[in-house]
This record gives C-alpha cells, structure tokens and sequence, in this order.
C-alpha cells in the first residue's frame, strides 16, 4: 500500500513537472481543463476531491477541477451568476429542483445524451436506474443531465424507543405509525412520536409518487411546462394532511421545519420515527447512540397500487453550453469515469447516496455491503419497487423553491390550525399554478 | 461678511467633488437604476429571454397577499425593533452615565454584542430558543408555554425582534453614552440647586441637549432595521413559519436569489427604495426641526 502510494505520488509529482514544462512549451502541450463546482462540504466534499484526482491520474490529457461554491442554491446562482458574465465552468452541480430551471435554458446548457454522442463515447442510457434517470430526461427518455447524487424519502426508526414503547414491530402503514407514535408519545417521547423532514418533498411530491396520485398534469410537469398542479383534489392527500394537523395537537406528529434542520431530532433521541433523505445515513452512522434501523416509507393500505415507488432528490450535473470540442471530449471521458460500476458503488457506499447504474448497485451486492449494511439497501428497494407510472417518475416543475416555499407556509398555516388543510392545499395548489405560469412565459 | 470659501473658477470645486461623485454614482445611482430597469423585466434565471413587461411586476405584486403581509410584518418588525432599541439604550446609557463602581466593565460588556455579526447573533440566539435543542426553550416549556417559532408565527416573529434589537443596543448605547458625557455638568447641577427633580432635571435638560444623537439614531436605527435585520432573519426563522417573519427585504432576497424571480425582487426592492426615502424625507422635514444643536 504504501509503495503504492508513493508511486502514485511519484507519478503525479512527474505529472505536475510535465504540466509545468508543458505549460512553458506553449499551449499546445497544455492539459485541458475542466471546471467543475459542486455543492459538498465536509467529508463529501473531500469525496469530490478524491473521485477529481483519480481521474486525473488516470490519464494525462484532461484535469477536471473541482470547486466548492456553497450550498445547492449558492451553486447554482454561481452557475446562473458566471454564465451571464461569460465565465461558466464546465460541469455545474444542481439540485433536483432546479432541474425546470436549467432544462428550459436552451443554449445555456448541452444535454448530456448529445454530449456523449457527439465525442463519441459508449453511452447507452439504459445501463443507468431507470426510477433515477427518468428525472433528467425529456419524455423521449433522452438524458439532459447527469444523475450525481441521487438519494430518496425513508422512514428511519428509532429500535429502542420502540421496545420502550412496546410496540413490537416498524409500522408500515401510516394508521400503524400514528398508533405506534400515539404509544410513544404515551410512554414518554411526548415532544414527538413521528416527524418529517423536508415538509413538502416528503409529504407532497414522495407522498404522491408513492400513492401514485398525480401531483400535477402532463406528468408531473415532465411531459410539458403548461402543467397544472391537482394534488389539493386528491382526498388522500387531503386526508394526510388532516391527520398531520390532528396529531401535531398533541405533538404525537410534531412539524421539524421545511428542510433538514430537525433531522438532528432523531440522533438525539427526541423522535424516534422520523421520515428524510437516506443521505441521512452517515450522520446517524456518526450520532445516533441507539439500535436504528431504515424502512420504508408508511403508506395508506386503502389507497389502490400504494405503495408504488418513491422518487428522487439529490442532485446531478448539468454541462454547460458554449465549450470547445476538445473541453466537450474531457467531459465526456470524465462522464464515463463516473459511470463506472466500481467507482459509483464506492460513491454509494460512503456516502448513502443511491447507486446509479444497475452494474454498481450489482457490485455493491455481490461485495456484501447490504448484508453488513440493511439499512443502505432500504432506499434502492424503495426507488424501484414498481415500474414508474405517469405519477410517480418524478416531477419537472418551474420556480420550484418559491413553490415549495409556498406550500410549506400554507401547510404551517393548517399545522397551526389557522385554516383547515383542505382550503391550506387549495391554497397551495393556486398560488403554485400562478408561479407555474409565469414561469411557462419565460420559456420560449 | 461672506463666511462661505468661494471659488473663483467652476473646474477646481468638481475636480475635488469628482471622487466622491464617481464613488456615489458607481456604488448607488448605477445599481439602483439597474434594479429600477430589471423591475420592468421578465427574465428566465439565465438571462437567455427578456421580454419588457412594463409594470407586470407591480401589478403581480400589488394582487399578491403576500406582499401585504409582508408590509404589515415589516412594519410590526421595524416599529418595535427600532423603538426598543432607542429606549433601552437610552435606560442603559443614563445607567452607565451615574459614577458607578465598575462602570468600565459595564460600559465594555454592553458594547460587546456590536461586534457581533447578524448572522451569527441570530444563531445565538436560536441555540438558546430553538425549540428542541435551545435551553432557554426547554425552560419555557416547563412553564408551560408551548414555545415553538417554527409553527407558531408569533414566537417566530418575537425571536427576530428581540434578537435584532439585542445587536442594536450596543451601537445606540455608545453613542448615547458619548452624548451624555458631552453635557455639561454645571447646566444639570444649577438645575439640582434651583430644586428640579432627576426626572424633571432629564427631560428638560438632558433629553433636549441630546435631541441631535437621538434624531441621528432614530435614521440610522431605521435603515437598520428595514436592510441590516435581513442576516438574522435569514439565521433564524427563513422569513417562517407561513411568511410571519418574511419582511420587505428578506422577500427581495428570497424572491430574487433563491426563486431566480429578478423581475420581482427588482420591482420589490424599488418599492424598498422608495419607502425608505421617504421616511428618512419625512424625518428631516419635520422630525429634524425640533432638534436643537
């Protein structure tokens, strides 16, 4: 190992004098760069930075740079911020939810699937999780961007509270997981019994896709920007949301904020249901002093097809428009790097995020990671439990942050109890439609 | 006799004038018309589409709810913050003004929290009240209190305002302590022999002679709070739960950085323009007048 390091450090150490004399020769000889700003802070961060010099150790004609820009939204307005000013980098990470946004800027990205094409690299679209994929891609199933990190919604339980409680086994239904709370909730986790976070992804958009209940028409928004939100007319929906309300009286639900801010009220005991991103994983690994384990999401048994998958969140990587051929060719090879099987199990298993071709998820496996690991199996299960119906491929709307903010201040309303859930998802639902339209006239 | 320097050629005063000119007109008139000219715009994020809307934006904003909540929180927030923290500074800067032992720790605590960033003072306090961690929270709640500012808006906006005005006190003390000390002694003892109460010795003596440090604190505290606050905010509550701390321009930020809506947020923030120079007009016409220096 050691020797191997030092070779390697050798090899890069000659590799950084030929850059140096390349870059005296002139620039033919220079190595293309390629941009690269992500998202990740902490231990994933220094992930990005590994999986970069990897790659650039692996040949010589491309130097992918990774830089750090902030949280999700900090990056994508640097993107949004240096493509207006002329200065774009080549490969930009985005949230999940600003994928309408990025989709609908012609010119200002280069799809992936064409990128590909275009540099001649073996791409074939169907190696990747099609429950993963189908988020990035236009109705014709061609990839717009590429899917990085991906993690979806599970319900991460607390086994000690349990037994405390004396409920015998994880709740699968959410009849069951009230009861299970209302147990909870009696035998002293009377602050909260359950709890979500991501207040609109989980009990919204992962809500519909696993009930497949359409959220909004034309597929989600996936088949079309003329989409029109229908969630506030699905009594599943509405019903959901009044028992959330009726619950949080007594705090046997108890609301935990619009992103992951209350996740920390899982690790430290205070609420032991607690339904999130599997991205989660490394912090429970991390905190939690208790026996934890993951399932899957509760769902209503009433409801016909539920449960049906859960959808994505996460984000990918966009290729921004306007580079050179040879730049275009880096990032294309850099693309397939990250394709590769062993290189995506490693990146799945250090991290929780989801694997994403099916050769990864099949390596992951046969390396025995799930027996050691059950719980970081849960979301793969979840996320391709059925084929993906119209409902539950995921959702491509406009504005999507000031719409989630939207719904989240309607939802807080009804939490409260300062309007019914009902008239809060009316609510929600038109103030949504008016961000919907406007959005739909700035594409072209 | 002419007290003013005058100068005898046009090209020397603006030369000297120049910088500060090309300072304000580099730093606020160009900005500022940028925003006035993207508020008649609707613009995709990326820049790619622009089709001139006229005033779309502020028709949209006027049929939004929303913007008038926004309106009536900012004027709740910008009311209470802007008074509590002139008056207690004022309480605290006649306190620490009397020779008292220990008065230099006093004064030095008291201007401690001025070096403190918004941002950071907002997440000082939210490690005290945030409902599940803080433990000033914990002890509400044994009161009896349901405290929880992520659902319920009054504690939400309560936290802000208190916050907000904790990190203003400081700058307001100091400068009120200054003027207090720059009072002559002799003027509020005559008044002590002539029998006037301290009260009484307060409120004709002292409060008139401080009048110039109040009115000049009374503009800085607003522009404070309408712009400045924005950090704590931001730290604390998100302008949540159900928009109950979302003031005008946490709504300009949220509308236009995180929404990618620059049409918007470039509308909202000339209206906040236009607000805000009206206030500080209507402070020097008729607020000013009844200062004495």
């Amino acid at each position: 190992m050691r020797s191997m390091a030092s070779v390697t450090r050798a090899l890069r150490g000659a590799g950084l004098l030929a850059a140096a004399i390349a870059s005296l020769a002139g620039p033919a000889w220079a190595q293309v760069e390629i941009q690269w700003w992500h998202a990740m802070s902490g231990p994933n961060g220094d992930r990005i930075v590994k999986i970069a010099n990897d790659f650039n150790a692996s040949q010589h004609e491309y130097k992918v740079v990774p830089t750090f820009k902030g949280s999700y939204a900090d990056t994508m307005n640097a993107g949004i911020a240096a493509f207006r000013a002329g200065g774009a980098p080549h490969i930009l990470q985005v949230f999940e939810v600003g994928t309408a946004t990025m989709m609908a800027a012609k010119g200002a990205i280069k799809p992936v699937y064409q990128l590909m094409t275009e540099a001649g690299e073996p791409f074939d679209p169907k190696s990747y999780l099609a429950a993963i994929t189908g988020y990035y891609s236009t109705a014709k199933g061609e990839m717009l961007s590429f899917p990085f990190n991906s993690s979806t919604d599970v319900m991460w339980v607390n086994l000690d509270a349990l037994k405390k409680a004396g409920v015998d086994k994880v709740p699968a239904t959410w009849p069951d997981t009230f009861a299970a709370a209302t147990k909870l909730h009696n035998a002293g986790y009377d602050k909260c019994g359950v709890s979500t976070a991501w207040i609109t992804w989980t009990n919204i958009e992962q809500f519909s896709a696993w009930h497949n209940i359409q959220l909004s028409t034309k597929a989600n928004g996936l088949d079309g920007f003329d989409t029109v939100l229908t969630f506030n007319k699905s009594p599943l929906v509405v019903r959901h949301f009044e028992n959330l309300a009726k619950y949080q009286k007594d705090k046997i639900f108890d609301y935990s904020g619009r992103t992951n801010e209350g996740e920390g009220r899982f690790t430290s005991g205070e609420c032991p249901l607690f339904v999130t991103s599997s991205a989660f994983l490394g912090n429970v690994k991390a905190a939690a002093k208790f026996n934890y384990t993951t399932a899957f999401m509760p769902y209503y048994p009433d409801a016909p097809g539920a449960p049906q998958n859960s959808i994505i969140g996460g984000a990918s990587l966009w290729v921004m428009g306007g580079k050179t051929a040879p730049e275009y060719k880096g990032v294309a090879k850099f693309l397939t790097y990250l394709s590769k099987p062993e290189v995506q199990a490693w990146w799945h298993e250090q991290t929780g995020y989801l694997p994403i071709t099916n050769a990864a998820y099949e390596l992951a496996k046969k390396e025995g990671y799930y027996d050691k690991n059950p719980a970081a199996e849960v979301s793969v299960k979840q996320m391709t439990n059925k084929p993906p119906t119209e409902n539950s491929r995921g959702l491509r709307l406009g504005n999507l942050a000031l719409i989630r903010d939207m719904w989240a201040e309607e939802i807080e309303q009804a939490l409260a109890g300062k309007k019914t859930p009902q008239a809060a998802l009316d609510a929600a639902a038109d103030r949504g439609n008016t961000m919907l339209r406007q959005f739909q006239r700035t594409v072209h | 006799m002419e007290k003013r320097t005058v100068f005898s050629g046009k090209l020397l005063p603006f030369a000297l004038l120049a910088p500060q000119l090309a300072v304000t007109f580099v730093f606020f008139y160009w900005p500022a018309g940028q925003a006035v000219y993207q508020s008649f715009l609707l613009q995709d994020a990326f820049g790619i589409s622009t089709e001139f809307v006229w005033l779309d934006n502020y028709r949209q904003l006027f049929s939004d709810p929303a913007y008038y909540q926004a309106i009536m929180v900012t004027a709740v927030f910008a009311s209470i913050v802007a008074f509590s923290a002139l008056a207690l500074s004022l309480l605290l800067a006649v306190q620490a003004d009397r020779a008292l032992t220990g008065a230099g720790i006093y004064k030095t605590l008291l201007i401690w929290p001025y070096a403190v960033a918004p941002v950071v003072a907002g997440v000082l306090w939210l490690f005290m009240f945030q409902p599940s961690l803080g433990m000033l929270a914990k002890d509400i709640r044994i009161l009896g209190y349901d405290w929880n500012p992520y659902l319920h808006p009054g504690d939400a906006l309560a936290l802000v305002i208190v916050s907000a005005t904790w990190k203003q006190i400081s700058y307001n003390f100091l400068l009120f302590l200054a003027g207090l000390q720059s009072i002559p002694k002799s003027l509020i003892e005559a008044a002590a022999i002539d029998g006037a109460t301290r009260s009484r010795r307060f409120w004709t003596i002292v409060f008139p002679l401080l009048s110039p440090t109040a009115f000049y604190l009374l503009t800085v505290n607003l522009v404070y709070v309408f712009f400045d606050t924005f950090g704590i905010i931001h730290a604390v509550t998100h302008g949540g739960p159900a928009g109950a701390t979302t003031t005008l321009v946490y709504k300009v930020f949220n509308d236009g950085q995180a929404g990618g809506d620059l049409g918007s947020s470039a509308a909202q923030s000339t209206i906040l323009m236009l607000i805000v120079i009206g206030l500080t007009a209507i402070q020097f016409r008729f607020i000013e007048r009844k200062v004495n220096y």
